[in-house]
């Protein structure tokens, strides 16, 4: 446990996920401090990917809440079961009323939404928070109450406390703005395109069939796409997408086949726009500056 | 780790002061800081896991930095606090807070504490605003307000006047925001049953749910995107429009700012910014490249690139306040019109000159836009702002 960065560093990528070095300090951090992780970034930098490799690598659960407008408690946190609920009334029917009230709200008729049971694990879980910002600020608020107390009041049962505090990420595509209170409750990782390099070891990692070299130069030509003026930069899924297919075309070197290259770029690109823009002159040029 | 450890190992005095002094400086750049955070981050150098500075850096990032703006700020600060590298810039991002251009420092002076006093005003007087503030004005003297809204912008030379109409730009902004969502719950009909109400109401009838409890569906708010043209020609316009935009971003929950001149800068987060040091900063963007040429075309463009996707939904008005005098292309701008108009619900083109005696859309890049406008409306005085509002309450 010298240098703690680099055995969470080596330990994520055993599960498949190749961290840069900020990323296993800031996980890091978060197992020590116990402060929940905001991820920020371009859409498709594998934001999602951390919380995947995270829950593998502590052989635990993940649990997803996907943030959406209008999202409120009775999606996130828990929710009565309804129809349970009229069954036991009906066939309870003429028995004492408030008896009755008290068995309709006990545990049996609870359903557990993503918060409430990631609170409730005997391991503690990963859990992920996805695009916390397409939520309200209401929620955000609510959120903010749960990260810190780690416990939940549902008025019919009284106080439930964390058996476990989970380790939470929150990843944010920067839809809107949140608020401060938030931001300074978590640690912050800004995640960017991986650099040649390392894309090139996310390509050998999760294609291990694939030729080194071609790794390296299918990283070398996405980063140069990257750096053109696209609407949609290509992520790392989608550099992933491309190297399998290059690899089952038994593509060696992306010099000798530029028509290959040029009509399996789709892999890459995404809008109507982009593909007007990337036309075979472009893909040449990107193909010449690959050493 | 926990708090008995770090007594078991403790930091030395000097480091600590060394990381008070360093939080301070953070604070002072605008970064937003708590004791937690600091008492954190002497855990984490007291664990010796961050014994070098190599990797004491990405663990104080990722502790002390809460946006990307910090991010990109930290490692020069870094670097000048604790290895006394790049010395000058540190002072020169962490001294005292530069001192604005005289007519920047007033204004978002004054806007503070107007917008401050106003709001405090608003909350209280709640839905009979528009009694007191006629009341207000009688007491001020003869109908000056209602001469004031009259008076198109650019004839207002005495300051008192000026600041009079910025004062009631804002305050329009406010009370339409107040009518606006008045209209809106009148209006409120698709109800759902509330089944958690229902079923504990129906337990004392045997499960039959004799009284129903319903939910109101919540409508989604109005959008408000407004650009505003802060180039040469229009600038007898531009700062009362500020300030108009400054009012709307305080009252609608959901709005954005920008301005253009020969590009697009986003001001929301400056006109909302409490911090005054930081609100400086960002409000002397606003100064580079004002009273230049103007290149709406291109300043649309950007903001369809990089804004529109994450500003614009279903109901969203985009209002652009300019003259038209666009010295790009006016191919480039029709495009980008139309690229806009397919994404929002209305775009509203207001223009001072519609106000102006004679006046006729001649301007070519005016040509260009008008056939994507679905309000082509004046602006040059505020009964004219005033006038809006019916329109945008039909959104």
């Amino acid at each position: 446990m010298n240098i703690p960065q680099e055995k969470v560093a080596t330990e994520l990528a055993a599960v498949g996920y190749i961290p840069d070095r900020d990323l296993a300090t800031a996980l890091w951090l978060m197992d020590s401090l116990k402060r929940p992780l905001l991820l920020e970034g371009e859409a498709g930098v594998g934001k999602t990917e951390v919380a995947r490799a995270l829950a593998q690598f502590h052989d635990t659960k993940l649990i997803r809440l996907q943030c959406y407008e209008g999202l409120d408690q009775s999606a996130a946190l828990y929710e009565w079961n309804y129809q349970r609920q009229l069954l036991a009334i009906k066939a309870r029917d003429g028995t004492d009323a408030s008896a009755v009230e008290e068995h309709v709200f006990s545990e049996t008729y609870l359903l557990e939404r993503p918060l409430l049971s990631a609170i409730r694990q005997d391991k503690p879980p990963v859990l992920l928070i996805d695009e916390v910002d397409r939520a309200d600020e209401e929620f955000e608020a609510f959120l903010l109450e749960l990260l810190s107390d780690f416990q939940v009041s549902i008025p019919e049962l009284g106080t439930i406390t964390a058996t476990t505090i989970p380790r939470v990420i929150l990843t944010s595509n920067g839809t809107r703005e949140l608020s401060d209170a938030l931001r300074r409750r978590c640690l912050y990782h800004y995640v960017d395109y991986p650099d040649v390099d390392r894309e090139a070891r996310i390509i050998l990692s999760r294609l291990p069939g694939i030729d080194t070299d071609l790794a390296l130069q299918i990283a070398n030509m996405v980063s140069l796409i990257r750096k053109e003026d696209l609407r949609k930069s290509p992520g790392v899924a989608e550099t992933l997408d491309w190297a399998a297919t290059l690899a089952g075309l038994n593509i060696r070197h992306l010099h000798d086949e530029p028509e290959a290259v040029f009509e399996t770029l789709m892999c890459l690109i995404k809008t109507a726009e982009d593909k007007s823009r990337m036309t075979r002159e472009v893909s040449d040029r990107l193909l010449g500056k690959v050493a | 780790m926990n708090l008995a450890e770090t007594t078991a190992n403790p930091v030395g005095a000097g480091a600590m002061t060394k990381l008070n002094g360093f939080a301070q400086i953070l604070r002072d750049n605008g970064f937003i800081l708590g004791l937690a955070e600091t008492r954190d981050a002497l855990k984490v150098v007291a664990s010796g896991g961050a014994a070098r500075p190599s990797r004491l850096r990405p663990a104080l990032r990722s502790l002390f930095c809460s946006r990307q703006s910090d991010w990109q700020k930290f490692d020069e600060l870094f670097d000048a606090w604790w290895l006394q590298r790049g010395m000058k810039s540190a002072t020169r991002v962490s001294g005292v807070p530069q001192t604005p251009p005289p007519g920047l420092q007033t204004e978002t002076a004054g806007r503070r504490s107007s917008g401050e006093s106003d709001q405090a005003d608003h909350v209280e007087r709640g839905e009979g605003s528009e009694v007191s503030e006629a009341g207000q004005s009688r007491r001020e003297g003869a109908s000056r307000t209602e001469l004031l809204s009259k008076t198109d912008f650019r004839h207002l030379t005495n300051p008192e006047d000026l600041a009079e109409a910025h004062r009631l730009a804002e305050h329009l902004a406010k009370s339409m925001r107040a009518r606006l969502t008045r209209r809106m719950h009148a209006r409120r009909t698709g109800q759902r049953l509330d089944l958690r109400r229902t079923i504990h109401k129906s337990i004392a009838h045997g499960g039959t749910p004799l009284d129903l409890v319903w939910r109101k569906r919540k409508d989604k708010p109005l959008r408000l995107v407004m650009l505003l043209d802060a180039s040469g020609s229009m600038s007898l316009y531009s700062a009362v429009f500020l300030r108009f935009m400054h009012g709307v971003l305080d009252s609608f929950r959901e709005a954005e700012a920008f301005i253009f001149h020969t590009r697009l800068i986003h001001i929301s987060p400056a006109l909302k910014e409490r911090n005054p040091q930081r609100a400086v900063e960002r409000m002397s963007l606003l100064a580079q490249g004002t009273g230049g040429g103007t290149r709406i075309g291109e300043s649309l463009a950007t903001f369809n690139r990089w804004h529109a996707r994450r500003c614009i939904h279903s109901r969203t008005c985009v209002m652009i306040v300019s003259d038209g005098y666009d010295t790009g292309a006016a191919e480039d701008l029709g495009a980008e019109m139309q690229a806009l108009r397919r994404r929002c619900r209305r775009i509203a083109w207001l223009n001072p000159m519609i106000g102006w005696q004679g006046y006729a859309p001649e301007a070519q890049g005016m040509k260009a836009a008008l056939p994507h406008v679905d309000l082509f409306a004046p602006a040059h005085n505020l009964e004219s702002l005033k006038s809006l509002e019916p329109y945008l309450a039909r959104i």
